[in-house]
């Protein structure tokens, strides 16, 4: 019986792996590191987050009150030096920019971030946020690696430069503010992380503790079996 | 008290008799392995998936213009609401390897064959009543996903010669996947479907007790009765299978913690990537794959080739591919139940069967235009649908002439 279900659980391990590994294309996508229970990287992710994100993207479905909980801050320190959209904490992460405006100026409405993680991964974005480089045919005068003819301008330009494409490879052509972007875009993502599954952190505090006492129950419910099946066969 | 109790009780609704003959003095096959868990099992989450149903429901808006948000609205601000969506969500995918599981046990023991046939055929009804069940919910988070798939199985209907867009636009509700269409799925998913599915368990179990249970032997242990008329190699269901079903039940539910609260989209297999951007009904997906459960057949309908431009063939061929296993119980001819005492053909013809079932399922989830191991997809899963059909086909013929072996009087003990 073991071995049935350690065969049944390679099998279908072997599957999603292989899964996995159809889903990345065609470029290389850089991996990330997500760690929810990183509170300093979400703090810093959540600042970037609502100084360049939160303008034109909205999250909709994400409260800074819930933030502030899960993020360690006081309501106070997020009214203070997060909240430029909305004034009451209870509210969600809305943006003032109309879906229509956005339409004309940009040619596609930039979606709502809430899910995005979940929508296209991490190590997606990650990789999209590192590679913007120059294309003078491109109206906001960027193009991106993984995601052509993007509607979104190099958004972190002054942070971390701009790159040239030469067939494929991305070389920097001017020189950017921050000494380590990746680790700027890092966080970013991991705050986009957090943000797609704020009860993701609840749901790894928790799971340990039913794990542990289904574990504890194993060993009830199993000498039971044995004492009760002890005069069949 | 409680005797005296039970007494005024049972003069006036057969309480204590229906525990006795379902329960206590229901005798089952002293001789259950580790495939005989699944039943229990499929109730266990029927259950599950009928409660957080309910919860999901006091939440959920069934409304294009709301649904996606009522979702996330159960995931973040509804208290232990994720909880419940994610219990629900892995139990879906749960429900199906259970029930696969137990439709296998059924095909390796013949527990289809006489006198079962009722059982197997009340089984096969659940079955499909869970694949009607599990598209309809999958159509209410309202992503891409379910947006393109609900299209993708309803445009099937649509292929039928003559009447087929009259079909399709009579079970949207509209000229295309819309509101209309989510707020019938509702309905379905929570009254209609969950009704027939109660319906036929109760059928499922009534009759599985009126002929008692098949064994990994295959030997009808009702042939040897003591002299109180109790079957020599049964024991009563309760106290015996009640604990040791309740093994199972907290084997299982460790391996469906571990999904749920470490990987509860499961690799994009039980909560799909595009699920997570709302239905466009203007931007169809790159790829639409069905979920996993499905895509053994989804694989049949691409196999085979379209006439005149119409996909109808394929779907006359998915039909039959599940037609056919309700004919189970007439097509196999030969005496013996179960595997262990079957002759070779049989047992390669079902070792083919699960490597086909199984290849299809793998196929499914691919382009057609693709090749794996340097073979074109199509060709494939035509090679894998034909071997599945003739599983059925060639039935009645390779049982007849099978050499099966000598089956024991008795249940073994291994």
């Amino acid at each position: 019986m073991r071995t049935l279900i350690y065969v049944l659980f390679i099998g279908l391990m072997s599957v999603i792996s292989s899964h996995l590994f159809a889903a990345s294309g065609s470029i290389k996508l850089e991996p990330v590191k997500i760690d929810l229970f990183d509170k300093a990287s979400l703090q810093r992710g959540a600042t970037t987050f609502v100084n360049y994100c939160l303008s034109c993207h909205s999250a909709s479905f994400m409260r800074y009150s819930r933030m502030a909980k899960d993020l360690g801050l006081t309501e106070q320190q997020v009214v203070e030096n997060l909240m430029f959209a909305s004034d009451k904490i209870g509210d969600t992460m809305t943006i003032a920019m109309r879906p229509d405006d956005a339409k004309k100026w940009f040619g596609v409405t930039p979606p709502d971030l809430s899910v995005i993680s979940r929508a296209r991964g991490t190590d997606w974005l990650n990789t999209y946020m590192r590679t913007f480089y120059l294309d003078a045919d491109k109206i906001m005068g960027t193009n991106n690696l993984v995601f052509k003819d993007v509607g979104m301008p190099h958004v972190l330009w002054k942070q971390q430069g701009y790159l040239e494409n030469d067939h494929g490879t991305l070389t920097a052509a001017s020189k950017g503010t921050d000494a380590d972007y990746n680790l700027m875009v890092a966080d970013l993502i991991n705050f986009l992380a957090y943000l797609g599954e704020p009860s993701k952190i609840q749901r790894l505090a928790l799971g340990k503790w039913v794990l542990l006492y289904l574990f504890l129950l194993f060993l009830v419910v199993y000498p039971m079996k044995k004492a009760f099946w002890k005069d069949i066969h | 008290m409680f005797s005296s109790f039970m007494g005024w009780v049972d003069a006036r609704f057969p309480a204590t008799k229906m525990w006795e003959d379902h329960l206590s003095k229901y005798y089952a096959p002293k001789n259950f392995n580790f495939w005989y868990y699944f039943g229990s099992l499929a109730m266990l989450i029927l259950v599950l998936q009928i409660v957080t149903g309910i919860f999901l429901t006091m939440h959920y808006k069934p409304d294009a213009a709301l649904a996606f948000a009522s979702v996330e609205y159960i995931m973040r601000d509804v208290n232990w609401g994720w909880l419940i969506r994610y219990l629900h969500s892995t139990g879906a995918s749960a429900f199906f390897v259970v029930v696969y599981l137990h439709m296998f046990r059924g095909i390796m023991y013949g527990s289809y064959k006489k006198p079962r046939e009722l059982v197997w055929i009340f089984g096969m009804c659940i079955y499909m009543a869970l694949m009607a069940e599990a598209f309809m919910g999958y159509l209410l988070p309202w992503g891409q996903t379910s947006y393109w798939g609900a299209q993708v199985i309803i445009n099937l209907f649509g292929s039928v010669p003559f009447i087929g867009p009259e079909i399709a636009l009579w079970i949207r509700g509209d000229f295309v996947v819309a509101d209309a269409t989510l707020n019938r799925f509702f309905a379905f998913h929570v009254i209609a479907v969950p009704l027939v599915l109660l319906g036929l368990v109760a059928a499922h179990i009534i009759a599985l007790h009126e002929v008692g249970s098949n064994n990994p032997d295959g030997v009808e242990i009702k042939n040897h009765k003591d002299e109180n008329g109790i079957p020599l190699d049964g024991i009563p269901f309760h106290p015996y299978y009640s604990v040791k079903d309740i093994v199972g039940v907290v084997v299982f539910l460790f391996i469906f913690a571990l999904i749920l609260f470490y990987a509860p989209e499961f690799g994009g297999w039980f909560l799909e990537k595009d699920n997570f951007i709302p239905a466009d009904p203007l931007k169809t997906p790159e790829h639409i794959v069905p979920l996993w459960y499905f895509t053994p057949f989804y694989a049949i309908l691409r196999a085979i080739p379209s006439v005149a431009g119409s996909a109808f063939p394929g779907v006359l061929a998915m039909g039959a591919a599940q037609v056919l296993l309700f004919l189970l119980p007439w097509l196999d001819r030969s005496p013996v139940k179960s595997i262990r005492y079957r002759g070779p053909y049989f047992r390669w013809a079902l070792v083919l069967f699960i490597i086909s079932f199984l290849a299809l399922g793998y196929l499914g989830t691919k382009s057609s235009a693709d090749s794996t191991l340097f073979i074109n997809n199509t060709v494939l899963a035509q090679i894998f649908t034909g071997t599945y059909f003739a599983f059925f086909i060639f039935m009645p013929f390779y049982t007849k002439y099978d050499k099966d072996k000598a089956v024991p009087e008795r249940v073994t003990s291994k």
